[in-house]
């Protein structure tokens, strides 16, 4: 009788190559995805140092960073160039390293390219209980399908380009239970954005978080996904939700997803993937779904979360002192009073998209707030971009893209785009974006640019009224 | 990599919470295909503030950086370590890192030093006038008036700072160890390898 371990434990257990004497391990890695961004360096390492790429089978390498969100072929099919000289270098520097070392790459107009989040799972790549990698810290986001993911460094790519393992240190174990029925109006989003505002930016530091309770397992795959994603947001590395039918339906069929016989020996396995009755986690926060509220940010810290009925706090309340401090200049940045109501905050600019939401699900929420209405004539700037060719796809099929048009907002191609300010899509200085990405750091959408952190329902509704809203408002 | 024993010089007293890698290296920096240059955009919103800390004479050049919880946090860029080691940092003091920035640090040969609150305020105190001292054989974090606080360490970490290794060698030396991982993988989840890619 082996002893109860958790989800993250059995994962951690089935990848150790090599336990060293010291604590740490080699953890064999089964997913490796790359993008234009954080790979260049490594791949100048190996050719520097004469190595090769030990499993390209279990690499792919996918644009999403630096590609514009405009149209990417003229009228007649051919490719764009990319304007941004820096950019179209990064982007050639990909497509050179990619078959130079067998790597399978999706270019920037192929129908399948995305956000390398949300391609891993659309594609099959990432699977239940594997361990994927990525150059880019919301990697966490396929922790939603029960994958150990996280993100890490250029150095760290280019180790497991070599050796497709990584030396790491054991994670310790967090669960985070939201138990109950969230009320409407209420998606994954503010529910992520619920519990980062309760754990804090660091709450997870250290830690693998478990995301378990019948509000989470409620949720669809979609849904799994946006709250995994923002794991980071609270300090984890890696969020975990573990596998059930739900996930076994999502990624049945899908290209790089085992097929007939093989199929079912990897559902036998997955459905072993849960943590044990007995088994124990370093740390436990239970939440009350009925307690959250469609979920907006203040600040310049994803922590910095209040319901959208509250205000804006006054940094005398914060107990820490260095919070205090820390939420006097957010507060300066943002432009912001201590007691002004959030609804009261006027919004020019509207993000609906990134990593975190924007897959169809999202596109379908905003669009059921969106439909039949307009954008507030106050809002500039409003963009719709799907996580993937894909996506878009299936939008457009759904007549999604019509809603969002006939709204005033733009209809996009697929890409990174204003979540961190690296490709044409900015807020400028100055101005508020209601946005559903994952980060409202300082200058992260732009230098001065002032972000709220919102679901895509919560955007939409902020598209129609121009100022932060209570999207329970505006449904029927 | 460049071994690190004993730092010593001045040391930034930044102190700020949750400083995330967006602030150390916005985006726009990041469109680059080499490593060198970071330093030019580190801190830039911090930086723009004509009597910024970092731009101080007495802070040009100082090989410590002291900063509040949570440093780090954010983006798993290691252009953020690679800012900080262009600006001519060696040692971060912090009392909490984000995971993947303590881990990028280390590979740059930039040593995470963490401190509780208490030993971060009096180190901040002494930043502002007088040089502190780091001993990583040690452990310790001293100053010029007797202060003396001792931090822990992982001790591979330790190993590679010191010895300024190069992970991936040190990893081939485990290439059976790796080789019998992926003949077991094959055998007990031989699913694991991608359809669309064995067809």
């Amino acid at each position: 009788m082996t002893r109860p371990r958790t989800l993250y434990e059995k994962i951690w257990d089935a990848h150790v190559v090599e336990q060293r004497p010291d604590g740490t391990a080699l953890i064999f890695i089964d997913r490796h995805l790359v993008h234009e961004v954080t790979s260049p360096q490594a791949f100048a390492g190996l050719r520097a140092s004469g190595r090769t790429v030990r499993r390209p089978d279990l690499t792919l390498a996918v644009p999403d960073h630096n590609v514009p969100t405009t149209p990417r072929k003229d009228a007649a099919g051919n490719r764009l160039p990319i304007a941004d000289p820096e950019s179209a270098a990064q982007l050639a520097a990909l497509e050179q390293n990619a078959p130079e070392y067998g790597i399978r790459y999706i270019d920037a107009v192929a129908a399948e390219q995305g956000i390398v989040h949300v391609v891993g799972p659309e594609q099959g790549f990432s699977l239940p209980g594997a361990t994927i990698v990525c150059g880019d810290s919301h990697t966490a986001c396929h922790g939603g399908i029960g994958a150990l993911a996280f993100g890490i460094g250029t150095s760290e790519v280019e180790h497991v380009l070599a050796t497709q393992t990584l030396l790491l240190q054991p994670s310790k174990t967090m669960e985070v239970r939201v138990d109950g029925n969230v009320g409407p109006g209420v998606s994954a989003k503010d529910i992520i954005l619920h519990i980062t505002g309760t754990i804090g930016a660091a709450g997870g530091t250290g830690h693998v978080i478990e995301y378990t309770g019948s509000a989470i397992r409620a949720l669809s795959i979609e849904g799994r996904l946006t709250i995994s994603n923002m794991a980071i947001e609270g300090g984890a590395r890696a969020g975990l939700i573990a596998p059930d039918e739900k996930t076994f339906a999502y990624l049945k069929g899908r290209p790089y997803a085992p097929r007939g016989a093989d199929w079912d020996a990897a559902v036998a396995y997955w459905q072993s993937l849960v943590t044990d009755p007995g088994a124990t986690y370093d740390k436990v926060v239970v939440i009350d779904a009925a307690d959250i509220a469609p979920s907006v940010t203040w600040g310049t810290s994803p922590e910095d979360v209040v319901p959208i009925t509250g205000t804006v706090p006054d940094p005398a309340h914060f107990a820490d002192p260095s919070k205090q401090a820390a939420a006097a200049k957010s507060l300066a940045y943002m432009g912001l009073e201590p007691g002004t109501r959030m609804q009261d905050i006027a919004v020019e600019n509207i993000f609906i998209g990134s990593c975190t939401n924007s897959r169809i699900e999202d596109m379908r929420a905003a669009a059921a707030v969106l439909k039949g209405r307009k954008k507030a004539a106050n809002v500039k700037w409003a963009i719709v971009v799907p996580g993937s060719g894909l996506v878009k796809a299936q939008a457009e099929a759904e007549g999604l893209d019509r809603i969002f048009i006939d709204a005033g907002l733009e209809w996009r191609e697929p890409g990174c785009s204003a979540c961190l300010a690296m490709n044409p899509d900015k807020v400028p200085a100055g101005e508020r974006c209601a946005s559903t990405s994952n980060r409202n750091f300082v200058g992260r959408q732009g230098p001065g640019a002032r972000t709220h952190l919102v679901s895509p329902a919560m955007a939409a509704a902020a598209a129609v009224t121009g100022r932060l809203t209570d999207v329970r408002e505006l449904m029927g | 990599m460049t071994p690190l024993h004993q730092v010593e010089g001045r040391a930034i007293p930044l102190g700020l919470k949750n400083i995330d890698t967006d602030v150390i290296i916005p985006a726009h920096w990041l469109k680059t295909t080499t490593r060198e240059g970071m330093g030019r955009g580190a801190f830039e919103s911090l930086r723009a503030d004509p009597d910024n800390l970092f731009d101080r004479p007495e802070y040009r050049q100082a090989p410590i950086l002291i900063a509040g919880d949570n440093f780090g946090c954010g983006s798993s860029r290691e252009h953020a370590a690679w800012a900080l080691g262009d600006l001519g940092i060696r040692v971060v003091i912090a009392p909490s890192y984000s995971d993947i920035f303590s881990g990028n640090a280390v590979k740059n040969g930039i040593l995470p030093v963490v401190l509780p609150q208490a030993a971060i305020d009096r180190l901040m105190e002494v930043a502002t006038t007088d040089p502190v001292r780091v001993d990583l054989e040690h452990q310790t974090v001293t100053t010029p008036f007797q202060d003396r606080f001792t931090f822990e360490i992982d001790p591979f970490r330790k190993m590679c700072l010191m010895e300024g290794l190069d992970e991936i060698s040190l990893t081939e030396k485990s290439e059976a160890a790796i080789a019998a991982y992926e003949q077991r993988l094959d055998a007990a989840r031989p699913w694991m390898r991608p359809a669309a890619l064995m067809s």
